[in-house]
């Protein structure tokens, strides 16, 4: 199997797909390459999902200016794609003298890399905001938000492939040879061609480079976990809380994030680890992550945790080293139609978007773009049963038998919305990738009751037999046969 | 708003909870009711449970699950009482009006009283916390025991459990059936949650040892387990250091307690009990909300399904009061020490009543006394006493000396 493009984006992650969608407003044959199953695998989902506002980052910086920009357009993206997102608005707390000091320079940063609706508030005005919050004073960011990270990395994805980006899963690249302004990309399935690779490989980014005979890179990866608090307490906490954040490490510290759909997020820690996938989580740390965040937020019981997991930052600076790496987006030197994008951590996700135009910018400079006259930058997501009124339910009901019929019950799903998920448009079918496409097995008693009822429609609707249901990647299978 | 559908009873949920009540309410003249039940057929979890010893209190004989439901259906059939499976109820307010869902549409009943009835669900990794990785091979005992006996699915070939609740160690049995390799099962507490007969029949019979004060404190495996780190825990059920033992195994089963689902509760206003996670209900089993009732494990865990029965026949009585108006006011409260709860935890001391309750620890002759006003009023003498176990006293009227609240403690005798 050979196949020729005039793109080859290496990586699903949100700033692969996003760099796919913009790409595909122009005349180019697109091709995404994922090794796993599905979109957001890895790093675009295991984040808190707030929508940044920019001012944690160095003045001047890549890492700044993409946020803005990235924090200002997403009205205009979160419309395009149907992502919900909501600007709650974030406090940063202090509790003492330094921490005041520390708010201060970070207004000012804010304020220099061109944030608006910056201010210091007090106490009084913390408990108006967020009456479970502790702290004695806090810098509050008007811009920030919170955004759901499946829907936008599945709706950049799905968008890319609706407006022509074909996408490939279960393809790991191996190896990369350019010769006569050709790359050939081999992965463990087939040979694919192409005249520009993009690499966006987020923790494999510095091996992929190596490919293109980058050898500067070297990502370390660093660990951040988490735990997701029920829904029940949603309204303790309004908006995202973070403490002061620690300079040594340029972390952000252990804050507390209310996700789109009203769970609480605890976390992230941030510790070094030697494999780039080991997303397990510690005693040591949930621990800490209690101990920690109690301080801002008293209100970390056990009967509230219905969750842990972890994510993993692509640092590209060690342990040792710590302080500010800013992204890495440039064309190689060797080849120059190879672009690397490295190091894309947080901000990455606010900054998706800006990352991909200045790819589109970076191809600029080499060839003449040719706008699409049919490009289509709508993406709708299927209608969600649990955001309407009993009205509008009734209706959907009516209208489609399958939006009467509740899968999932603690967080309402359809089995019309499980239905949807399974033919999603890009072809995925393993039961996180309808977890993540229609929140179903995402609520308090975590697929207690819908997850028998998932892997039967699973079967059933893509005919596959009970061993080759997978929750996630290869090997992740749920059953070994039938029972006699 | 589509047409609300009046009603003078409607349940919501037709396990063995709603169907006894069901079936008792229509046999003292209350036609005008309602089942609700969001599976295909009635009979809630029982239809999953085919092991027997159903039955041995409500009937004198023993049965499987299956079996003990189908009394209950045969007999709501023969009463013709309304049924509507595939049917979920998705929202419920303080003023009894019901709002439900299925492929035919949305259906809103507006009530007189409703019943409760909607059983429990499990625990998992993430209300333990357990740390490790995240491979597929996870498992609820309660969702093995779905896969394997209602989808005909086997999830694995060597089996770790963790916590001695008993549909932990009744998959046990079912695992070992149906060939896989169960290594043990590991219960952090000092004493097994699950009842005695269930580590005899199975366990004991088929050689599954069972550890207590042992937890599993790692998971492994990236894509499937691969094994799990179990450690000894002291008497605080806290881990002791470099005791870890790695087990291989493809599979754990989660046996580790169950939650009372009260999330339609809530929606109502229905104060809940922390300790039973289940409404706080009078001796006519009515929630704080007046015209809502609640029994069977929605209300507390229960051991026997037949106490299930039992309690839902007993609300059907208070129900019935409710609906002539002739419940007498309860306001004599029931606090507990060193038992975990009471049922019901408040009553009106005009007739005589049971109560309900589990210890918190094992015992050995042990006094349970009844106490008010600084006097113990009843009292009775358990051999033996286990958590696991719903122990019930009876308290006479008669016995009380006024309207203040009482008082359940456990002595020794």
């Amino acid at each position: 199997m050979e196949k020729n493009y005039d793109m080859i984006i290496i990586g699903a992650g949100v700033v692969g797909n996003a760099v796919a969608r913009e790409l595909s407003r122009y005349q180019f044959s697109i091709a995404v390459l994922e090794k796993q199953h599905d979109v957001c695998c890895e790093t675009s989902a295991r984040n808190s999902g707030v929508l940044h506002a920019g001012f944690n980052n160095k003045t001047g910086s890549k890492m700044a200016k993409l946020c803005v920009e990235g924090n200002l357009g997403f009205d205009q993206l979160a419309a395009e794609l149907d992502v919900p997102f909501k600007r709650t608005g974030k406090i940063v707390v202090g509790f003492d003298g330094s921490d005041r000091e520390q708010l201060e320079q970070l207004k000012a940063q804010g304020e220099a890399n061109g944030v608006p609706g910056l201010s210091i508030i007090e106490r009084a005005q913390i408990k108006q905001i967020a009456p479970c919050v502790e702290g004695n004073f806090a810098m509050f960011s008007a811009m920030t938000g919170v955004l759901d990270p499946f829907q936008l990395t599945i709706g950049l994805a799905e968008n890319a492939h609706h407006n022509g980006a074909e996408y490939f899963f279960s393809q790991e690249v191996l190896a990369i040879d350019f010769s006569d302004g050709i790359y050939t990309v081999r992965t463990n399935k087939a040979e694919f061609k192409s005249r520009w690779v993009i690499n966006a490989a987020g923790l494999q980014a510095d091996k992929i480079a190596a490919m293109l005979g980058v050898d500067d890179y070297q990502i370390y990866p660093c660990r951040g976990e988490y735990f997701i608090l029920d829904q029940q307490i949603s309204s303790f906490l309004p908006l995202p809380a973070y403490p002061v954040p620690n300079i040594k490490t340029g972390g952000l510290g252990i804050h507390l994030t209310p996700s789109i759909d009203g769970n609480i997020f605890v976390g992230p820690s941030a510790d070094y680890i030697d494999e780039w996938d080991d997303y397990a989580t510690t005693q040591e740390v949930m621990d800490m992550l209690i101990k920690d965040g109690s301080r801002i937020f008293p209100y970390l019981k056990r009967e509230y945790f219905i969750r842990n997991f972890s994510g993993i930052r692509p640092k590209l600076v060690s342990k040792t080293e710590g302080g500010f790496h800013d992204f890495v987006i440039e064309r190689c030197q060797e080849t120059s139609h190879a672009i690397n994008l490295i190091g894309i951590e947080s901000p990455g996700l606010t900054a998706s978007t800006p990352i991909a135009r200045q790819v589109v910018r970076l191809i600029e400079e080499e060839e003449k773009l040719q706008q699409k006259a049919n490009f289509d930058p709508i993406r709708k997501r299927p209608v969600c049963f649990r955001e309407q009124s009993h009205d509008e339910q009734a209706k959907l009901a009516a209208k489609n038998p399958d939006y009467g019929e509740i899968i999932c019950r603690c967080e309402t799903i359809t089995k019309a919305e499980v239905l949807a998920a399974i033919h999603n448009s890009l072809g995925v079918s393993t039961i996180a990738g309808i977890k993540y496409r229609c929140r179903a097995l995402m609520g308090r008693c975590q697929g207690g009751y819908c997850q028998t009822r998932i892997a039967d429609l699973l079967m059933k609707e893509k005919h596959l037999r009970p061993e080759e249901v997978l929750f996630n990647r290869d090997g992740s299978y749920l059953f070994t046969e039938r029972v006699r | 708003m589509p047409n609300i559908i009046r009603k003078q009873v409607v349940i919501i949920g037709g396990g063995p909870a709603g169907l006894a009540a069901a079936v008792e309410l229509k046999k003292n003249g209350i036609s005008d009711l309602i089942v609700l039940e969001r599976e295909k057929q009635p009979g809630g979890i029982l239809r999953q449970c085919i092991h027997d010893g159903f039955g041995l209190t409500r009937f004198q004989e023993t049965m499987s699950g299956p079996e003990y439901a189908q009394r209950f259906i045969d007999e709501v059939n023969t009463l013709g009482i309304e049924i509507v499976t595939d049917t979920t109820v998705i929202d419920l307010t303080a003023e009894k009006l019901v709002t439900a869902t299925s492929s035919k549409g949305i259906i809103f009943y507006q009530a007189e009283a409703i019943i409760l009835a909607m059983g429990c669900r499990e625990r998992t990794r993430g209300a333990l916390s357990i740390p490790g990785s995240r491979p597929a091979g996870v498992f609820t005992a309660g969702v093995v025991q779905a896969y394997i006996n209602l989808k005909n699915l086997m999830v694995g070939r060597e089996v770790v459990i963790l916590g001695s609740g008993d549909i932990g160690m009744i998959m046990a049995r079912r695992m070992t059936l149906e060939g896989a390799k169960v290594k043990a099962v590991f219960e952090i507490l000092p004493y097994a949650s699950g009842l005695p007969r269930n580590i005899e029949q199975c366990l004991n019979d088929y050689n599954i040892p069972l550890y207590l004060n042992h937890t599993i404190t790692e998971i492994h495996g990236k894509a499937r387990l691969t094994g799990v780190t179990v450690s000894e825990v002291d008497e605080n059920r806290q881990v002791l250091a470099g005791s870890g033992k790695f087990y291989a195994c493809d599979t754990l089963i989660l046996s580790v307690g169950l939650i009372p689902e009260n999330e339609l509760s809530k929606k109502a206003g229905v104060e809940l009990d922390p300790r039973t996670k289940g409404a706080i209900v009078d001796e006519n089993y009515q929630t704080s909300v007046s015209g809502i009732f609640a029994a069977g494990n929605v209300l507390h865990v229960h051991d026997l399904v037949d106490f299930v029965s039992l309690e839902a026949e007993n609300l059907a009585h208070g129900v019935l009061h409710y609906l002539k108006n002739s419940l007498p006011p309860c306001v004599i409260a029931i606090t507990a020490d060193g038992i975990s709860h009471t049922i019901p935890q408040r009553i009106s001391g005009e007739r005589d009543i049971k109560l309900f309750f589990r210890v918190r620890q094992p015992q050995q002759n042990c006094m349970i006394e009844i106490q008010q006003d600084g006097k113990t009023i009843a009292h009775r003498k358990f051999q033996k006493a286990l958590p696991a176990v719903m122990e019930q006293i009876n308290l006479p009227a008669i016995k009380l000396t006024s309207k203040n609240p009482i008082k359940v403690v456990v002595k020794d005798a």
